[in-house]
């Protein structure tokens, strides 16, 4: 690429804006939370400021309730870390699924179309994620619109048990992050080069070829964009699992708000946030390598 | 781009086995089930809503049954001071705030997207996509400790702090899409006009931004959408009447969600409604 | 684009000027409890102007205050947590000169634990909590917590519990003849193994909306006898039960906060909310009792004699104002909580 040698600061520039924003209303405040989760639990919530590791050891260990000595590793926690993950990896693969196939129909509509088909994928979400919510769980109750329809239609006698499942929480999920995969699909297909799929089946490779081999690899960065926008907030979801799941099924996100709140243990939560958060940088950083490795480098 | 055909063509050549003729009318953006997938990808997406703008105008007072048709939601919503209030300050906030984040995320996307590594890069990176990795709560509480701090400081108890917080959690939404545009855009066009003597300006003015509008549109949609429905951040960051939709919706979530909120979504969804026919009008009579 | 920044920016500035001008008062209250036409009575009376602003827990609001820096005048805790706020100076003793009908609290009300004397404090409305049943499904005697931890075969898999910590885990305690805050191993074991038996047999730990009642997709389940009420109205089949095991009384009051910006004009609206009438304006709106005397006169005939709000005189005894449990206990509690949640 034609780049002067010289210095990088017109990067710089270009960044500021946007760094000034998340320093000051993202990033910086979170060194609070870091520090909160080296502190002593306040009474009913907040902390006192003096140094504690307990906030820490709670993630991972737990003391007996009743017999402190006796330390053993924390279920609880990694069975909801493990749920958390596991979910939002599905959610993920679900989202790629319906949305490869969307963001491509869109992608190959008459031009002046296609901005309206964009916008179909989006108006369900002018409505909020809370209202959508309570509409899905309308939806699949028992005595909800698919129950009765289907024991209308005779296909079963009595209602099935959609609700408070995590079939609940996947459906939801996959639902309210559906347009985040759409989108930057969408954005890398509609710059796709059709004389290169062209070129594929002129030289006769088979559908399925020209899908592996040439299209996949030209939208490979929407993909990627969109696998980040999934399953990252997946990870901290909390709204879906607290009204689709029924709150028996804690997701990371509701745990770490459970000691925000009712808990009353902030360095706890604070602490468990943090490995959220390294958990996340580490799946990135390990995504990234390998994408990486795989493309060998590409730019310079 | 060009390394792409060059790496994949000559193996699609050694690999196909059969030669196979084409259909005169054939299409090579068709890819079979694609289509019906999408169909119901739409149906799905539509299915929930359905029911909820029917709700909307139920006589009924609840969501089991249907009582038949009536707009006393609708009259209710609107009677109700706060609801009304509530509405405009979260149309108004998320246009404020994605209108923000896309501008500063596109300067962004230019400063970090092809062109060579720089020190600091991943930093850049890392920063801008963290709001991502955050469950809500945890950049709730964080602001919550550090904006009350400047609220006491400073005494202002504005707006601002909304807008600041939704900004930065849309950065990363409206950031995304706008790259993967950058990425995949043709750099040819941008050369000619420089080879053309175009000013570096002028070449972005002339070439990179028409080409960069459906990533920019993209992300700005994405962006608005993410700061309607942040509930959580809302939640910790709101002053004294600064109720949003989401965050008026939780706290009657203990309690029962009231159907006038279904005649307000309803009514969202008239406007995106009404903005989208506006859009294809406008895009229609331009082609 | 440069257009809608211009434009986003005048909105902005727009937007930050919107504050100021008539004088304001902040309340800062639980969500949908508020009834519209009270604000409106409340603005016409004395021409100052009200903001609702919702809360959806205890825990949020406190957090929320102790940082400073809200803007808000007045907030509705609950019985437990306001001896934390009198305690930490976040709120302000009531002015007896504006706060003239202080005297129309009921007597019961008047010399309360939490707040002796009203000092601090009025009561904004009072409920229990307690269960919900559907008859049609189960006909046995409601008034028991046992259908929640020992749930008959009827009712396991279609059972709701609210997902709130101290009143699950309170109504465990004396379920097994512990008292509030109760620190006994034993009892408290008894409590986890009971708790994790019954879950086995609960449908959701939600906050149950109504519809879901009324539609009988839960057919029993921990409930607020205010919901319990606007379910049974829907559908005569549903009950509310009082457990005789022990069950917990609650009152959100409305306190004036010591870093309001306008105090005066907040014990004005302490006082306006006193007025019988006012005080049954909030009750019809939300289905719970007032502590006012003489607000009856104004309620709606359903709710004077609703079996939700007038507790059987041979229960009245089970019932406890609920108290906030030290740290230490509440750690133990949360614990337990999360084993029960994974």
């Amino acid at each position: 690429m034609a780049e002067p040698r010289e210095s990088h600061r017109w990067k710089w520039l270009l960044c500021a804006p946007a760094l000034t924003i998340l320093v000051l209303a993202a990033s910086g405040p979170l060194l609070i939370v870091l520090v909160y989760s080296f502190l002593t639990p306040g009474n009913m919530g907040g902390v006192i400021w003096e140094f504690s590791t307990e906030g820490w050891f709670r993630v991972f260990f737990r003391r007996d309730i009743f017999d402190p000595a006796d330390v053993s590793l924390n279920t609880a926690h990694l069975t909801i870390l493990w749920r958390s993950v596991w979910l939002s990896l599905q959610t993920t693969v679900i989202c790629a699924v319906l949305g490869f196939p969307t963001a491509w129909f869109i992608a190959t509509r008459p031009a002046n179309t296609r901005t309206v088909w964009l916008f179909l994928i989006t108006i369900p979400f002018w409505t909020n994620l809370l209202i959508r919510t309570f509409a899905i769980q309308e939806l699949i109750r028992n005595s909800g619109t698919i129950n009765t329809l289907l024991i209308w239609a005779g296909v079963i006698d009595a209602p099935i048990q959609m609700l408070f499942s995590e079939f609940a929480i996947l459906l939801g999920m996959a639902y309210v992050f559906l347009p985040l995969m759409v989108l930057p699909l969408y954005a890398a297909m509609d710059k796709l080069d059709f004389r290169l799929v062209e070129a594929g089946y002129d030289l006769y490779a088979s559908r399925l070829q020209v899908l592996r081999h040439v299209i996949l690899p030209l939208v490979k960065p929407g993909f990627i964009a969109g696998s980040i926008l999934v399953f990252i907030p997946s990870i901290g979801a909390y709204v879906t699992p607290r009204v689709l799941g029924g709150g028996r099924t804690l997701m990371l996100g509701n745990l770490i708000d459970l000691q925000f709140g009712q808990g009353r243990n902030w360095p706890l939560g604070a602490a468990l946030a943090i490995t959220l958060l390294v958990i996340v940088v580490a799946a990135l950083l390990f995504y990234l390598r390998t994408l990486n490795r795989e493309e060998g480098p590409r730019h310079g | 781009m060009a390394e792409a055909t060059g790496r994949y063509a000559p193996a699609d050549r050694t690999t196909v086995a059969k030669p196979r003729r084409r259909a005169r009318n054939f299409d090579v953006r068709h890819l079979p089930g694609f289509g019906a997938v999408a169909i119901f990808t739409f149906f799905m997406l539509y299915a929930p809503i359905l029911i909820l703008v029917v709700f909307s105008f139920n006589a009924a007072p609840s969501q089991a049954q249907w009582g038949g048709f009536s707009l006393q939601w609708y009259e209710a919503a609107f009677n109700n001071r706060q609801v009304r209030e509530v509405s405009i300050r979260s149309l108004w906030l998320a246009l404020v705030a994605s209108g923000i984040a896309t501008t500063v995320a596109t300067l962004a996307a230019l400063g970090t997207t092809r062109v060579r590594r720089f020190p600091g890069q991943t930093m850049i990176y890392a920063l801008i996509n963290q709001p991502l990795m955050v469950p809500e709560i945890v950049t709730g509480v964080a602001l919550l400790i550090f904006f009350a701090a400047i609220k006491v400081q400073t005494g202002y108890t504005g707006m601002g702090y909304l807008v600041a917080a939704h900004t930065a959690f849309c950065i990363p939404f409206a950031y995304l899409p706008i790259r993967a545009r950058l990425e995949t855009m043709d750099i040819t066009l941008e050369r000619a006009a420089a080879d053309l003597y175009a000013s570096p300006f002028q070449a972005f003015r002339h070439v990179t931004l028409p080409l960069l509008v459906p990533g920019i549109v993209a992300g700005f949609m994405l962006g608005f959408v993410i700061s309607l429905d942040a509930v959580v951040i809302t939640e910790f960051v709101k002053s004294a009447g600064q109720d949003t939709l989401p965050t008026y919706m939780l706290g009657q979530l203990r309690r029962n969600i009231t159907p006038e909120m279904n005649a307000i979504a309803t009514l969202f969804l008239a406007l995106s409604l009404c903005i989208v026919t506006a859009f294809f009008l406008l895009t229609r009579k331009r082609g | 684009m440069k257009r809608m920044l211009a434009t986003s920016l005048a909105a902005l500035i727009a937007g930050g000027s919107m504050a100021a001008a008539d004088e304001v008062v902040n309340f800062y209250n639980w969500g949908n409890v508020t009834p519209p036409e009270l604000i409106e009575r409340f603005e016409a009376e004395t021409g100052i102007r009200v903001t609702v602003t919702d809360y959806d827990s205890n825990d949020t609001a406190l957090a929320r205050i102790r940082q400073g820096g809200h803007g808000f005048d007045l907030v509705v805790p609950s019985n437990n947590y306001v001896e934390t706020w009198i305690e930490e100076g976040l709120v302000i003793p009531l002015d007896r000169d504006i706060v003239t009908n202080i005297d129309n609290i009921a007597p019961e009300w008047m010399d309360v634990d939490f707040d002796p004397g009203r000092q601090y404090s009025t009561p904004y409305f009072w409920g229990t909590t307690g269960l919900i049943v559907n008859t049609s499904v189960y006909d046995g005697d409601p008034h028991t917590s046992g259908i929640i931890f020992d749930p008959p075969e009827e009712l396991s898999g279609r059972i709701n519990v609210v997902p709130e910590m101290s009143d699950i885990i309170t109504m465990a305690i004396r379920y097994h003849g512990g008292q509030q805050c109760e620190t006994d191993t034993d009892i408290l074991r008894q409590v986890r193994d009971t708790l994790m038996d019954a879950r086995e047999h609960w449908l959701a730990m939600d906050y149950g909306n109504i519809d879901a009642y009324v539609a009988n997709d839960i057919s029993a389940g921990v409930y607020w006898n205010g919901g319990a009420m606007r379910a049974r109205l829907q559908n005569d089949d549903l009950v509310y039960g009082y457990p005789q095991e022990g069950f917990s009384v609650w009152m959100d009051n409305v306190m004036v906060l010591s870093d309001a910006q306008n105090p005066e004009g907040a014990m004005k609206f302490v006082n306006f909310l006193l007025e019988p009438e006012n005080a049954a304006a909030i009750s019809n709106f939300s289905r719970y009792a007032s502590g006012v005397v003489g607000y009856e006169a104004f309620l709606e005939e359903e709710m004077r004699t609703a079996p939700e709000i007038v507790t059987p005189p041979e229960l009245v005894g089970a019932g406890a104002f609920s108290i906030p449990c030290p740290q230490e206990v509440n750690d133990i509690y949360s614990q337990i909580w999360t084993e029960l949640m994974q």
